[in-house]
């Protein structure tokens, strides 16, 4: 285990390396200062330290417009690959700030962890499904309030959701503490309301996937295209509704005491059903233009992490939509708990999936807004 | 696929900017298009990938320059590099018509960076390229694929027909195999000679071995000899370049900007003796690293020796490749492989020389040495903490003078002073119609897009006809 963990720390330090070298061609050079934030950064720097060098990476959205404007690109001898070298710095940092510590491991091979959590998540939901109840409830057609619950108790349903969607903020918590100690901004400068804010605004346009004129970014190939950024806000976006759609049914339910199901022209079904579309729509969208991208600066190994993450998001909202449609047949049962299982399994795998770019590329932009707040004027 | 037996309206040698312009305003005005680019896929483009800027003339404030530049001062600042070697005609019909390019070039897939003016205080009379040279010329190369002109990579033109000044057709090897190309139009876009070492050995003998070209490999200056032995008029001193000093660590080719090195002033310069040579301080950076090419290609080897210390390391721009650091003067010169007494000695007599000043280095300061041949005149101290960092410097070649005269509608002169029929320059193989002498940021790409252009339209209408 040891040798292992030795192994992991050399390569670590050769990405940090290799990044470090990066950075120092890239400072000399500045021509790509237009395009994001991650140049503007690195221009208050002379020197590149680790934790500068996960904070800058964390800041690039992989958007590759430097890629492709880069007169050291591969096969010139400097080889430089931001885009790529990046995305391989993020893969390590996202171990580096995993909560525990110990279950960092399972961002090795994660697509595969992530398939083998759901695969486990949808059986085991479904076999406590068959295990609690007959099959003659199980296959029934149950409608009017308290119809799921019919199916699984409110108690276990309430409880194993507060359970495990508890634990991945406890966890997603603890590792963005562990980031902002390591890439935060230290003592170069404080959040302040209008850092926040300007972060707020940067992450929820994607404003550095604009490839600086707002034209979007070299993705999937080398024309410019914000075909990229449209799917990553249904998708996003889709989550947030269905996030909205959750919260409004928990208070009909704590507050009013109206229990689910809702019926179709509710809040939380309208939601629901407008965010699960979003949540079909982006990430096919996204794995397809992986698939479809020129894979010059992409590292192959590490798409089964996103293709796994964006593959769950779709399920969870698939199933969703189809307990929806399904709810007052008889399969509602089965469908419930297939739903339910990807739930489940989402909420557990969150801490430990692609996930977590989210909470660290937030981070990285309120670092770099304090820092801009700060900034000395950059150029020669 | 490419039909190389087509007898094509235009056949523009080249892939840089200039090539471009030209290919893409012919091929606009209906014509067929056929451009060979020597480099492979990866390295096309020319000098123009390793570009930022282009220098426009303006009255007010544009989308991509602040304040206003106006032809009077552009023309003053042209003088003041070239002494007077240009083209009046030319350059200002250049100037002039830099005034229009930048939308003409954002309708062909140009992106600019907003004028912010903090880069190199250049926001005001240069416009630059978001993402440099590359991505323009990325940007040119999708349009001219989108328009239809026929582009082939990997091609070199070896020879040209040319027959009482009109040109017939070019010998090509593409990808490995030889073509005759026919063409009703030439326009040669193909860059000066720069990476031809052998070419600058004419001029500069062995010591050319030791220069580092900032730029692509692929300028051999064969179409400009080709020309010359054709009967075309050359312009421009055959034996000069524009040569900075660069870091010696730099690869032979295509190091391009990363390599420059800016630490001049505030150190000293040794030879390979360990002795000084010039007067490190004796005006801003920008007015002087052009001379300092030359300088060093004049010292024995071609090698020189910046050294500073610690109170200096942060004053310039970050270089590529780390200062070679010592805690004494006798560990870097042995780290160098300088002579460590006289070493220690050119530093120790500097030292006794420099006089009491403020050092400031936005001004032309008070602080100089005294006694001391040569002087240092400016922002001269004691190097004195340690460490001490090095670093080397050898010539870099940016590009050369030596070019094809032209007429103002881009048509090369031939030897009795008539232009050609049918051939058309523009670009880095013309450009010493206008820069003669001396350098002037973003000049070449300006040249090159107005000459590109109006060649372009000229080869159009001579197909035509």
């Amino acid at each position: 285990m040891q040798s292992t963990e030795i192994v992991k720390t050399a390569q670590r330090q050769a990405v940090l390396d290799d990044a470090r070298r990066a950075m120092e061609i890239c400072n000399a050079c500045r021509y790509c200062e237009g395009y994001c934030a991650v140049f503007p950064a690195m221009e208050q720097r002379r020197a590149f330290s680790d934790s500068d060098l996960n904070y800058l990476a964390n800041l690039c959205h992989n958007c590759r417009g430097c890629y492709y404007s880069c007169q050291y690109a591969p096969p010139h001898e400097f080889n430089l690959n931001i885009p790529k070298t990046f995305q391989k710095l993020r893969a390590e940092s996202y171990e580096q700030y995993a909560w525990p510590g110990p279950l960092a491991r399972l961002f090795h091979r994660n697509g595969l962890i992530v398939c083998m959590a759901t695969a486990l998540g949808v059986a085991g939901v479904l076999l406590l499904t068959m295990l609690l109840q007959t099959s003659d409830i199980l296959f029934a057609a149950h409608s009017g309030p308290g119809a799921f619950y019919a199916v699984i108790p409110y108690e276990l349903m309430v409880g194993l959701a507060s359970l495990t969607f508890g634990y991945a903020i406890v966890a997603l918590t603890g590792g963005a503490i562990k980031y902002w100690r390591d890439a935060g901004p230290g003592t170069e400068g404080s959040v302040s309301w209008s850092t926040l804010w300007q972060a707020f605004q940067d992450a929820a346009t994607l404003k550095h996937l604009g490839g600086g004129t707002g034209e979007g970014c070299a993705y999937p190939d080398e024309a410019f295209s914000n075909i990229r950024r449209v799917f990553h806000h249904f998708m996003f976006y889709g989550f947030m509704l269905c996030f909205a759609a959750t919260s409004v049914a928990t208070i009909y339910d704590h507050v009013f005491g109206w229990v689910a199901p809702y019926g179709w022209f509710s809040i939380p079904v309208i939601l629901g059903t407008v965010g699960g579309m979003g949540l079909l729509i982006g990430p096919a969208g996204l794995v397809w233009l992986k698939f479809k991208a020129d894979d010059a600066s992409a590292e192959k190994n590490l798409m089964g992490m996103d293709v796994a993450f964006l593959a769950l998001l779709f399920l969870v909202s698939l199933t969703g939509l189809i307990l929806l449609v399904i709810r007052e047949t008889p399969a509602m049962g089965i469908a419930l708990a297939i739903h339910l299982g990807f739930v489940l399994t989402l909420f557990l795998v969150l801490p430990y999936s692609k996930f977590v770019h989210g909470i660290y590329r937030s981070a990285a932009l309120v670092r770099y807004a304090i820092e801009m707040k700060n900034a000395k004027p950059s150029g020669e | 696929m490419v039909d190389l037996t087509k007898n094509y309206d235009a056949l523009v040698i080249g892939g840089g900017n200039a090539a471009l312009c030209a290919a893409i305003t012919a091929r606009e005005q209906g014509c067929s298009v056929l451009l060979l680019e020597h480099a492979p896929r990866h390295f096309r483009g020319g000098n123009s990938r390793h570009t930022r800027n282009l220098r426009c003339m303006h009255d007010e404030p544009t989308d991509v320059l602040t304040d206003a530049y106006h032809e009077d001062e552009y023309w003053d600042d042209l003088m003041r590099v070239t002494k007077g070697v240009t083209t009046e005609s030319l350059a200002r019909m250049t100037i002039r018509a830099s005034a229009e390019v930048t939308p003409w070039m954002v309708e062909r897939g140009v992106r600019f960076q907003p004028s912010l003016g903090g880069t190199l205080n250049l926001g005001r009379t240069n416009a630059f390229f978001l993402g440099g040279g590359k991505a323009l010329v990325n940007g040119y190369f999708a349009t001219a694929e989108r328009l239809g002109i026929d582009i082939l990579y990997d091609t070199e033109v070896r020879n040209l027909k040319i027959r009482d000044g009109v040109f017939q057709s070019a010998d090509v090897i593409s990808k490995g195999f030889p073509y005759t190309v026919t063409a009703r139009n030439l326009v040669c876009a193909s860059g000066g000679f720069q990476a031809n070492l052998d070419w600058l050995k004419e001029s500069w003998g062995p010591a050319a071995d030791n220069f580092i070209i900032r730029g692509t490999s692929y300028n051999k200056g064969r179409m400009l000899r080709v020309l010359l032995d054709n009967g075309v008029t050359s312009v421009g001193d055959p034996k000069q370049c524009h040569a900075v000093a660069i870091d010696a660590r730099a690869p032979q080719f295509d190091g391009g900007i990363v390599t420059r090195l800016d630490c001049v002033p505030f150190s000293i310069v040794v030879d390979r003796d360990a002795q000084r040579f010039y007067d490190e301080g004796e005006d801003f950076w920008p007015k002087r690293y052009a001379i300092w090419g030359r300088l060093v290609a004049a010292q024995p080897d071609q090698i020189a020796y910046a050294i500073i210390d610690a109170k200096c390391i942060k004053l310039f721009m970050p270089s590529v490749f780390p200062a070679i650091e010592s805690d004494s003067i006798a560990g870097l010169a042995e780290k160098l492989g300088l002579d460590v007494a006289a070493l220690e000695k050119t530093v120790a007599d500097y030292n006794a020389a420099v006089q009491p000043g403020t050092f400031d280095n936005s001004i032309l300061d008070n602080c100089a040495t005294d006694g001391l041949t040569p002087p240092k005149t400016h922002w001269a101290r004691k190097i004195e903490d340690g460490p001490f960092y090095a670093y080397p410097l050898r010539p870099g070649i940016t590009f050369t003078y030596l070019g094809v005269k032209v007429d103002a509608e881009a048509r090369m002169v031939m030897a009795n002073d008539q232009p050609s029929e049918n051939m058309f320059a523009s670009g880095e193989i013309m450009a010493g119609n206008i820069l003669g002498q001396g350098y002037l940021a973003g000049l070449g790409m300006t040249i090159g897009t107005v000459f590109g252009r109006i060649a372009g339209k000229e080869a159009a209408k001579n197909a035509k006809h």
